[in-house]
This record gives structure tokens, C-alpha cells and sequence, in this order.
């Protein structure tokens, strides 16, 4: 048994920035972390930081664009306290020695990126999360911050109680990948998820394999609803073949797409008529989809992104990355030769539901940075704001976890006052509820210090049954069948362009990988270093998150930012000004609803027409 | 890490075979070298042209070994035989053996797009990035070892506490006293600067140049080509002030550090991420030489 007073679960951008922000703020904090923290997906990050530095520009304005880039799906008062924090955490990375490109004056340097008002985003070179990782890496080091390095968490420790929001989170359970030895560990203040994306639920995205959507999959079977599950972000430009990330940079410095007629088609075929290459990355999206279903597509696959005409100087200076990774994964030399791209699952606007200060309606649960729903995307999420979202509500959720007081908050979670009942979408199969054991809570018994220790021990013990049972079952089926298939069915069918008939055939393929988890086993008989083991572990929680996103894409029959839906073309104001939530209540998943929040400190974000 | 306490002992430059200034050595650097013989298509191993493998299974071979299991605590070498897909890497082939031959087969990766440094092997003989190395630019059978010089803990999985403990060992984290008044107002460093240490600072810790160096299988206490490089990439951060460069300095000088390099570039050779190590190394003797010759 392992205790602490704040245990951040998950290394990257979100989860670092929580520790040290914990730390500061006087807490005895651990990282647990399934890979080693260098080893995050935010290092992959290409883009920058969004935040109002320079005169002429304000925290206002990079509200503004939020707001609008989301479709009026975020919330107001998570969206100022991003825009509003942005440009005091960048600096501070700047002032932790992070490499941050730079002005002739020595300042650091910012960029254009879709759909700002301003070229507000902060960058090093095309490569600014890896440089934000290994800067906040640092400090973690610097402070002497505990680390569990590979260790992955299985399962939150709660107590039972009927209603969530009375629930308390008490630490989690986690096994050293090294030697498969299963532990407790025990949060006396809180526990916060930063487990990041589940882009591994897609079977092309530019997430890394270890982005398994653990996070969401826990807090969502230990009682905390997920929010906005249906908005998934396809990034305009991943390289084909692999789904590697071709920056919004590109275009940012003037990269330009065609189609195979050498159109510039986001201009030639009105697609946006303003901002073309830079409009928002739902509408570019689109747009190249379109392109090649109507036969305008190279290889009726792909479009190209050319940025020749930038000159190598540029390119060395700003993109030197994206060249290599041309290179390296598609062949091409992008100083010759246009980059062959297309939409790929990038990034989760939904997540756990969590208010400002990154708190979940069970007690001492929080979440921060893409596994949460602060919301600040809404519908859709500006290239350039994931990585101020990590800073910003990372440090918050490390500050109030370790017992800061950062005033009331202004978000609702959970099941309150303030929701909608159930949907009555028809669905085509009872989700959830095939017997799956993946309950959260433990029977609580005894004072509350002998009941945290209890809780603990007896999530332990089942744990360490569950992975005997995986272990000592010699045939059924292997994660690795299950996860293509769950990849597949919602590549096919919850994609860029979804139909209610897709959607429904998807849930249909969810149930049926449920089912067959019935009968998964682990070949590997090895307690040392076991992947097999980690990744039934890791199916378990894409198919539990696999199932929300399809449930929210199904019921939210309107088109909103990242969601397009066939029958319904429109935005739909009047009834879809409200978030999707969806929370595990007796073994099945339950669909209910919370107003959009579109009063800001001073003013309310009127939804507009969103045009670029 | 018990290297930090040493008391430096100061070597001359001269003692040492040939520390070569880059400068001094012509104008090619062997990056230079690779670059160019990348664009000449003279790359070390044969290039296969890819349409020659569509259709066809490519061979690998993978070390295997587990400690726990009866069968494997010997160690061999398993052949898979995976069907060739068009710009299939050497991580796509060994995922593919483990998902579709045998799930027990056990090696490090997340990005798969060389950011995350978890999947360096050792392919055909040299320390690469599993990720992107083109299945198609090497011989056959393709043999996927686990990188040299570090305990094997199973199958191409390494021990990485010691790579850790050295990298930890430079302060690897920026310094600096005095910030400037006001919390909005940045640090200004030049564009030069920036430039300078650029290189340095896309090290994506895989392991890959210190698993190559000869010094430092020889010398467990050796710093390392990694660690020296997080030193360099502070210690000429121009943002940093002169005394903490003094202190990093003496870190990187000591006996288990920056002399222990023999120049034999091996490091520069197989870093993923093209971060001419050898030369940062060669840097350091040479300031940490200007800084000596100052308390003389």
C-alpha cells in the first residue's frame, strides 16, 4: 500500500502541470503513470499555445473565438478562465526555460492558426508539445516529485453509495508493469485522471497506441457521467497511411490544399470563402472528404497539402519536423513535392465531466486535459487550445485538490438541479448491461479512516482475482481481435460523415465486442512486463468509451461543430443547447441533459451563423 | 548517482586520442555524411524496391527471453513471417507478429511517429527507432534485438533505470536566479541562442546513442552522450547566467564525464532525431577547458 495526498494518474501535459501545481500548493503528490512521463502523448503535440500575449490582443477575444470555434457548445465561464489564465502559464513555461520560438527581439514569437481572430498561438518550431513535455518533465524532477513509472491504474477506489455525487474517491489500484505485482495506493486529498485521449476507440488516428481512454472508462464505471461524448475531432491533415499529425502550422505559415485537379478547392468550391485552408477543423474536414467523394480525390483517398511555395527557409524554421515526419512515414519530400493528406481522429472535446476546478461530482475525483469536459470545445476545439486547456485547468485541478481555495464553482456536475431527463431515442441494442464486471464502488463499512483502508484493500483483492482469472483461463478470444474490431466499426460507421443507420450498426458491433469480452483471456502466462495483460485491460475501457461516443452521436440528431449528421443538416438552437451526458447507473449507461452555459463575467455569447 | 559527488578530475584535452574539432575535421560532419548519402540512395544496407515486396511476407527475426517463463530464460530467437504492407515500418511488423502470432512477444511503444522514444531496438546491428525504419530499406531476415549494453528485462524490453539515473544526474532542469519583473514579462533570448540550442533540445530520451557508445558500456558510471547533451542544452541556454553555467560545467567535467569521450561519434551515428551528440560533447571539454585555464 502506497499513500499520498494527491495521486495525479497520468504523466503528460495535464497531469505534470497538476503535480506541480499540487506540490506547490504544499501536498505530498505521486505520479502514476503507465509509461514512463517523457514517454506522453502530449509530446506529439505539433501546434502551440493559444494565448493573448501581445498588445492589440486580449483574453476577451481568444474567449470570443472559443466560443464561436465550438458552435456555442462550451461553456462560458470555462472558456473565460482558459482564455484569461493562458497568457500567465505560458509564461511560465517560458520562465521554466522552455524553447519557445522566437522574435528578433528576443520575445516570443506567435502564429495564425484556424479560426482566431489573431495569430495568438505560442510555438516551438512544429514540435511544441514535446518541448512543453520534457520542460514540465523538468520541474517534476526539479521539485523531486514521486514518480510510479510504468504502473498502470486498473481501477478507482470508491465507496458505493447509491447516489454519485455522495460517493467519495479514495485512492486507486495499479500493478508495476515490471513485475505484475497489483497495489493499493491511497489519496488522502484526491485523485486526479490525466490519462489524456481514447483515439484508440478509431482505426485511424493520429493518437498514440497508449491513448486507451483509461481515464474516461473508470471515472464513467465508478459514477461520474461523461459529457459531449459524440464530438470527436478529425484533424483535416494526417498522413494517410499512418495517421501521423501533420501540424495546423502548415497551413498557419500558408500551406494551401488541392484536390487532384489542382483546385484549391476550400475557395474554388465555397467551402469558406474567408478563411479557406484556416477555416475551423470541422468545416476543412469536411470539405476534403467531400472532395473525394465527389471524385476530386488523389487516389480517391486523399488530398494534397503543398507547402513548396514557403521556401526552405521557413520550412527549416518553423516546420522543420513536418518534413521528417513526410519523410519518414509517407515517403515524401514535402520541399518538392506536395504531402498526400486526410481526416484522422485527433482529439475528444468530450470527456469527464468536471467544473473549473477540475472536480467531478464524486468527492476528491478530478480530471484535467483532454480526458476531461471542463467543456471549453464544445463542438468543436481551435487548433492552438488544447495545450493552454492542459496548463491551465492542470494547474487548477493541482491547486484545489490539494486543498486551495479557488472560490465556488460556476459549472454544475453530475446529476443536479439543473438537468433534463432521459432521451427517447429508440436504440437498436440495450447498451452495457452484457454482465461485463465492471463495477466501480466497494461496500463501504466501519469510521472513515478503517473505511478508506477497507475500500482499499478489498479493491486490491479484486483486482488481483480479476487478473488471476484473465490469467488462468487457457482459451476464448484475444484483446487484440476485439480491439480491431471495435477500431474498425467506428471508423466505418462514427466517422467524419455519420448516419443514423451507421451509428446504430456501430452500437450494434459495440454489444457484440462486449459480449465476446465474456470470454477474453490472456495467453501470456509471464508476471514480468505482461502487454498482454495491459492491453485486455485497455480493450475493457475503449469499449466502454467506444459505446458513449456512438450513444451521443446517435441521440444528438442536429449538426454541431464536429458532428454532422445526415438527416439532420442544421444546427438545431432551440433543442440542442444542452450537453449529452451519459453515466453508468446500474450496470447500463443512462443519457441525460444540461444547458449550455453561455453567460460569460460580463456578457453572453449570442449563437451566430458560423461562417469563415 | 554517486558520479555527482566525485571531485573533478580535470584531464588534459591532449591526453586523449585526438579530440577532434568538428571545425578542424573539413567541413562534413557525419551527419552531413548520412544526409548525403541518404540523398545519393547510398544509405548503408540495400534498398528494396517496395513494388518487389507487395504480395510477399517479410522475415523477422526477434530476440526472445523471459525471465519467469521455463521455455524462454534461455534466450533465441523467434522467425515471424508477416505479410508486406506498403511503407510497413519495423514496429508495424513486430505488432503485427504480436497481435496476430503470439501476444506474449513484449516491446515498448505509444506515438509511433518517433516523438515518444519508447520503441528504440537494435535492427539488423544498429540502435534505431522501430517506428521509422522502413521495413523496405533493409536485408532479410530482419533481426529486432533489444538494445545492447542494458539488462534485458523480456523480450526486446530494457532495463532503462540506469539511461534515467544519468540523464537525472545533469540538473536537467533550467536555473535561473532572477526572473523579470512582472509575470507577463518573458525572458528574451536571441534567435542565434534559440538556434544553438535547438539541436539539443529534440532529444526524445530512446536510449539509442548511449546504448551505442563503447565508453559507456565500459564504464557504467559514464554520463553518457545523452546525459552530456541535456548538460549542453542548458549550459548554452544564454538564458541561464554565467555562475550555473560554472556548476554545470563542473557536473559535465568530472571524472565519468565529458573526457570519457573518445570521439568515436557513434552516438551522432544512430541518434534518431539527428542531434549531433559528439559535438556537443566536444563543446563542453572545450568550455569546461576556457573555464579551467580561468581558475589557473
Amino acid at each position: 500500500m502506497y499513500e499520498h495526498d494527491v495521486i495525479v494518474v497520468g504523466a503528460g501535459g495535464a497531469g505534470l502541470r497538476a503535480a506541480v501545481a499540487a506540490h506547490e500548493a504544499g501536498a505530498d503528490t505521486a505520479l502514476v503513470s503507465k509509461l514512463h512521463p517523457v514517454r506522453s502523448h502530449t509530446g506529439a503535440a505539433e501546434g502551440g499555445i493559444n494565448a493573448a500575449l501581445q498588445e492589440g490582443d486580449d483574453w476577451e477575444l481568444h474567449a470570443y473565438d472559443t466560443m464561436k470555434g465550438s458552435d456555442y457548445l462550451a461553456d462560458a465561464p470555462a472558456v473565460e478562465t482558459l482564455a484569461r489564465d493562458a497568457p500567465d502559464d505560458t509564461i511560465t513555461l517560458e520562465h521554466w526555460g522552455m524553447p519557445f520560438s522566437r522574435e528578433e527581439d528576443g520575445r516570443v514569437s506567435q502564429r495564425p492558426f484556424g479560426g482566431l481572430s489573431y495569430p495568438r498561438t505560442t510555438y516551438a518550431g512544429a514540435e511544441t508539445g514535446h518541448h512543453l513535455l520534457h520542460t514540465m518533465y523538468e520541474q517534476v524532477v526539479k521539485r523531486g516529485i514521486q514518480v510510479y513509472d510504468e504502473w498502470y491504474v486498473m481501477n478507482l477506489v470508491t465507496d458505493d453509495a447509491p447516489d454519485p455525487n455522495d460517493r467519495e474517491c479514495h485512492g486507486v489500484v495499479a500493478y508495476d508493469v515490471q513485475s505484475g505485482k497489483v497495489e493499493g495506493f491511497r489519496a488522502n486529498r484526491g485523485v486526479i485522471l490525466a490519462t489524456g485521449g481514447p483515439g484508440q476507440a478509431f482505426d485511424h488516428t493520429t493518437n498514440a497506441v497508449s491513448c486507451t481512454g483509461d481515464g474516461h472508462a473508470m471515472a464513467y464505471r465508478a459514477g461520474a457521467p461523461l459529457e459531449d461524448m459524440e464530438f470527436i475531432q478529425f484533424h483535416p491533415t494526417s498522413l494517410p497511411s499512418t495517421g501521423v499529425l501533420i501540424s495546423e502550422g502548415v497551413r498557419g505559415e500558408g500551406g494551401i490544399l488541392y484536390n487532384n485537379e489542382g483546385e484549391r478547392f476550400m475557395f474554388e468550391y465555397g467551402y469558406a470563402n474567408n478563411s479557406g485552408e484556416l477555416a475551423s477543423r470541422d468545416v476543412v474536414a469536411r470539405a476534403e472528404l467531400t472532395e473525394v467523394g465527389e471524385g476530386r480525390g488523389v487516389e480517391d483517398e486523399y488530398v494534397h497539402l503543398d507547402m513548396r511555395h514557403l521556401g526552405e527557409d521557413r520550412i527549416l524554421d518553423r516546420l522543420e519536423n513536418i518534413l521528417h515526419l513526410a519523410e519518414d512515414f509517407e515517403g515524401v519530400d514535402g520541399l518538392v513535392e506536395p504531402m498526400p493528406v486526410k481526416p484522422g481522429q485527433h482529439y475528444a472535446m468530450g470527456g469527464i465531466d468536471v467544473d473549473e476546478n477540475g472536480q467531478t461530482c464524486i468527492d476528491g475525483l478530478y480530471a484535467a486535459g483532454e480526458c476531461a469536459c471542463v467543456s471549453v470545445h464544445g463542438g468543436n476545439r481551435l487548433g492552438g487550445n488544447a495545450l493552454p486547456e492542459l496548463i491551465v485547468f492542470g494547474k487548477r485541478a493541482g491547486r484545489h485538490a490539494a486543498g486551495e481555495d479557488l472560490g465556488e464553482a460556476e459549472i454544475e456536475t453530475g446529476y443536479g438541479d439543473d438537468v433534463e431527463d432521459e432521451t427517447d431515442t429508440e436504440l437498436p441494442v440495450a447498451p452495457g448491461e452484457a454482465g461485463l464486471d465492471t463495477s466501480g464502488g466497494v461496500a463501504a463499512d466501519g469510521g472513515v479512516a478503517a473505511e478508506a483502508e477497507g475500500l482499499l484493500e478489498r479493491a486490491v483483492e479484486r483486482e488481483r482475482a480479476r487478473v488471476d482469472r484473465l490469467m488462468d483461463k487457457d482459451d476464448g478470444i484475444q484483446h487484440a481481435q476485439i480491439r480491431s474490431k471495435l477500431q474498425n466499426a467506428m471508423t466505418d460507421y462514427v466517422n467524419v460523415f455519420r448516419t443514423e443507420e451507421g451509428i446504430k450498426k456501430a452500437l450494434k458491433i459495440i454489444r457484440e465486442c462486449r459480449e465476446e469480452y465474456q470470454n477474453v483471456y490472456v495467453d501470456d502466462p509471464s508476471r514480468t512486463f505482461n502487454t498482454d495483460l495491459q492491453m485486455t485491460y485497455e480493450t475493457r475501457n475503449l469499449i466502454d468509451v467506444a459505446e458513449t461516443i456512438a450513444l451521443g452521436a446517435l441521440v444528438r440528431n442536429e449538426f454541431r461543430g464536429a458532428h454532422w449528421r445526415q438527416e439532420n443538416q442544421e444546427r438545431d438552437d432551440e433543442n440542442w443547447l444542452k450537453h449529452t451526458l451519459i453515466s453508468w447507473d446500474d450496470g447500463e449507461p443512462t443519457i441525460f441533459y444540461r444547458p449550455v452555459i453561455l453567460e460569460g463575467e460580463e456578457k453572453t455569447y449570442e449563437p451566430k451563423e458560423r461562417s469563415y | 548517482m554517486s558520479t555527482q559527488q566525485q571531485e573533478p578530475e580535470p584531464q588534459e584535452p591532449e591526453s586523449q586520442e585526438a579530440p577532434e574539432d568538428p571545425e578542424m575535421r573539413g567541413a562534413e560532419s557525419p551527419q552531413d555524411r548520412r544526409l548525403k548519402e541518404k540523398e545519393q540512395g547510398l544509405a548503408q544496407e540495400e534498398t528494396v524496391d517496395e513494388s518487389d515486396l507487395e504480395g510477399e511476407t517479410v522475415h523477422i527475426k526477434v530476440f526472445r527471453y523471459d525471465p519467469e517463463i521455463e521455455g524462454k530464460q534461455e534466450p533465441r530467437f523467434d522467425d515471424f513471417y508477416v505479410p508486406f504492407e506498403k511503407g510497413m515500418t519495423v514496429l508495424d511488423a513486430v505488432m503485427y507478429a504480436r497481435d496476430e502470432f503470439d501476444s506474449s512477444l513484449t516491446f515498448r511503444h505509444s506515438c509511433r511517429q518517433a516523438v515518444c522514444g519508447s520503441d528504440a531496438f537494435f535492427v539488423n546491428g544498429r540502435q534505431r527507432l522501430g517506428c521509422k525504419t522502413q521495413i523496405a530499406d533493409l536485408e532479410q531476415p530482419v533481426r529486432v534485438e533489444p538494445l545492447p549494453h542494458q539488462e534485458v528485462v523480456k523480450d526486446l524490453v530494457v532495463d532503462m533505470d540506469h539511461f534515467y539515473d544519468q540523464m537525472h544526474a545533469v540538473e536537467p532542469y533550467f536555473q535561473q536566479a532572477d526572473l523579470p519583473e512582472g509575470d507577463l514579462e518573458e525572458q528574451r533570448q536571441s534567435r542565434e541562442n534559440r538556434e544553438k540550442v535547438k539541436m539539443s533540445t529534440r532529444c526524445i530520451w530512446c536510449a539509442a546513442c548511449m546504448s551505442s557508445c563503447n565508453i559507456a558500456a565500459g564504464d557504467n558510471e559514464y554520463l553518457g552522450p545523452a546525459a552530456i547533451n541535456k548538460a549542453y542544452r542548458f549550459a548554452m541556454d544564454e538564458r541561464e547566467d554565467e555562475e550555473i553555467k560554472e556548476h554545470r560545467l563542473r557536473i559535465v567535467e568530472q571524472e565519468h564525464g565529458v573526457w570519457r569521450c573518445q570521439t568515436q561519434f557513434s552516438c551522432t551515428e544512430v541518434c534518431p532525431k539527428d542531434i549531433p551528440l559528439t559535438e556537443h560533447i566536444q563543446e563542453l571539454k572545450r568550455e569546461a577547458v576556457k573555464k579551467n585555464l580561468k581558475f589557473w
